[in-house]
């Protein structure tokens, strides 16, 4: 049987980051932090990467640039040649002002919705999906550690004894 | 912590405009009569213009930072303060090359010529006659009197009381906060709402005017964000050179990354400007609003759409990432490059109109923008060492210090 998963539960964003360092500094891995917005400062403690998220929405946002220019290329010279305005319709080139407004909209349509969905899919909080946040109040007042003893060294009930040395609220263990 | 102006800067600015003035003088004997009359007094008004409004939209940015309470960037107030210190001379400059217009030395502003104006004559021009309300010289030169010393009545008064606030001593105050910080928030909006119709209409009179017959509503905004982008390119470069000397211990990454995003935001508001302003003619294509490109295309395509694609593509490419914007090694080479490109941007909006197709980038060009450059550096250098580097007393000097992202 798995181990039990321990939840610190504080009701002050400052107080869980000042625990964090301290549980960092005698050697704990924290898993996951639950808050109901993002701490300033917490990213580095808990050994959180930089997010990638900036390089997926640079990918997208070019994948969407080329999807229009290949697009609106396809449907107003190659296929069937539009003449709007007397603008010139013989090649990519000689038409591309007239292409920029849609293709710097397209690519951000892209980019933003690329982003937001990656995003939501990482997350696994696509509409629709099951909240696995363990508690409800860590959307409105709760700060909430999770910490799993398979990952550290030392026992669950050392875990707990460390937590305790914090001003922690509550310790449960689900 | 006092600036001290070092030998070396003082050497290199002086090689400047000494290296500027001989170019301007070799080039300047090398050409004839009333052409070359007309380029010296075309590359007046550019780098007149280019580096006063480097000066003003310090001004800007520094009223920005008082009115939006701006945390971050108090630990660079010196240095926005001390790139507005161009601004005296750059008024001279540019009020010689207006007067000089009004005395018919030069030929700038075609529609000060008299003779337009006289119905039935030779040279009656109908569209100029209709503009004369506004476009006169007399209103000309009220108007651009007005502009400068209101402008620089705002940097002086945030300069001076920005200097006595280091010598207040808040414990003497209830609240604890420096009056005068509460007073430069409300300069700052005076000054916002007075630039926010002087930044179009100065472009207008000084550089629109200049192709007569010509408009563009977008005309004042594109002037505007390119002084803008401008000016934080001079920001970045000084506090780098600051860094690499020792100076300025209070100013760190984040700092510089915040700086680097103005550069790279400004970057894409003045291509966007460019672009739409290009983009909305060129689809028109109206005779009279497209005189102004056809004139560019035909005899100055490579500096006017080349300098459109390297100030748009470097810094947008380059800086877009996190680490650029807070690494020297990518941040110095872009914004000295499109430094460069913006200039030449203020030289195509002047050239094409006064020298027609005879206009170039040569001697004379580089020869004034070499003097006006190195008499930048120095004027920026010596201000900034006639006070500490960092401000006390604002209430948020602390915040700036830690910032951290």
């Amino acid at each position: 049987m798995a181990d039990k998963k321990i939840y610190a539960i504080y009701d002050d964003d400052y107080v869980l980051l000042e625990s964090a360092k301290h549980l960092v500094s005698k050697g704990i891995f924290i898993r996951d932090v639950f808050s109901p917005f993002p701490i300033h400062g917490l990213d580095p403690v808990i050994g959180l990467k930089r997010t990638r998220i900036a390089i997926t929405a640079f990918i997208y946002g070019m994948i969407g640039v080329s999807l229009a220019l290949t697009g609106m290329w396809f449907f107003s010279i190659q296929d069937w040649p539009m003449n709007i305005g007397g603008k010139p319709n013989f090649s990519l080139w000689d038409n591309l002002p007239a292409f920029i407004p849609v293709t710097f909209e397209f690519g951000v349509l892209c980019a933003a919705h690329g982003m937001a969905i990656t995003y939501l899919l990482r997350n696994w909080t696509l509409p629709g999906f099951k909240a696995h946040n363990p508690y409800l109040r860590t959307t409105d007042d709760r700060f909430v550690m999770e910490i799993h003893p398979h990952d550290n060294s030392v026992s669950a009930e050392d875990i707990k004894a460390l937590i305790n040395e914090t001003c922690v609220l509550e310790i449960d263990e689900k | 912590m006092e600036y001290k102006i070092s030998k070396n800067a003082k050497i290199t600015s002086s090689i400047l405009i000494l290296v500027g003035i001989i170019a301007l003088v070799i080039g300047l004997t090398s050409g004839h009569g009333h052409h070359t009359s007309q380029r010296f007094w075309a590359n007046l008004l550019v780098n007149g213009y280019f580096f006063f409004t480097i000066s003003l939209a310090a001004l800007f940015f520094l009223a920005l930072q008082y009115v939006s309470q701006m945390a971050w960037g108090v630990t660079t107030h010196r240095v926005f303060q001390a790139i507005m210190s161009f601004m005296p001379i750059g008024a001279i400059v540019l009020l010689i090359v207006f007067i000089a217009g009004a005395a018919h030395i030069h030929h700038l502003y075609h529609w000060m010529d008299p003779e337009l104006y006289v119905k039935g004559g030779a040279h009656y021009d109908e569209i100029i006659a209709n503009k004369q309300a506004y476009l006169n010289t007399p209103f000309f030169l009220i108007r651009s009197v007005i502009y400068i010393a209101v402008w620089m009545f705002f940097a002086y008064w945030l300069r001076k009381k920005s200097k006595e606030e280091d010598a207040l001593n808040l414990a003497a105050y209830a609240d604890g906060v420096s009056p005068i910080y509460k007073k430069s928030i409300f300069m700052g909006v005076l000054f916002i709402f007075f630039f926010a119709y002087t930044s179009s209409s100065s472009a207008w009179d000084w550089l629109m005017s200049i192709d007569t017959h010509w408009f563009s509503t977008m005309f004042g905004w594109y002037s505007f964000s390119g002084m803008w982008v401008s000016s934080m390119i001079v920001a970045v470069v000084l506090v780098l050179y600051l860094k690499s000397k020792g100076y300025l211990k209070e100013v760190n990454d984040s700092h510089i990354h915040d700086l680097g995003k103005w550069l790279f935001a400004i970057s894409c508001l003045w291509s966007y400007l460019w672009f739409s302003q290009f983009m909305l003619i060129w689809y028109s294509d109206i005779p009279e609003e497209v005189t102004y490109y056809i004139d560019r295309f035909e005899h100055y395509k490579l500096l006017y759409v080349g300098t459109f694609f390297v100030n748009f593509l470097l810094p947008f490419f380059i800086l877009m990432s996190r680490d650029a914007k807070r690494n020297a090694i990518f941040l110095l080479p872009v914004a000295l490059i499109i430094f460069i490109g913006h200039w030449i941007d203020v030289l195509v909006m002047v050239l094409p109109g006064t020298m027609h197709e005879e206009g170039s980038l040569g001697l004379v060009e580089i020869g004034m923008f070499l003097t006006f450059l190195g008499g930048f550096i120095f004027a920026v250098l010596t201000s900034l060492s006639k006070a500490s580097l960092q401000t006390k007393n604002h209430p948020m000097y602390d915040e700036s210090v830690h910032l951290h992202h």
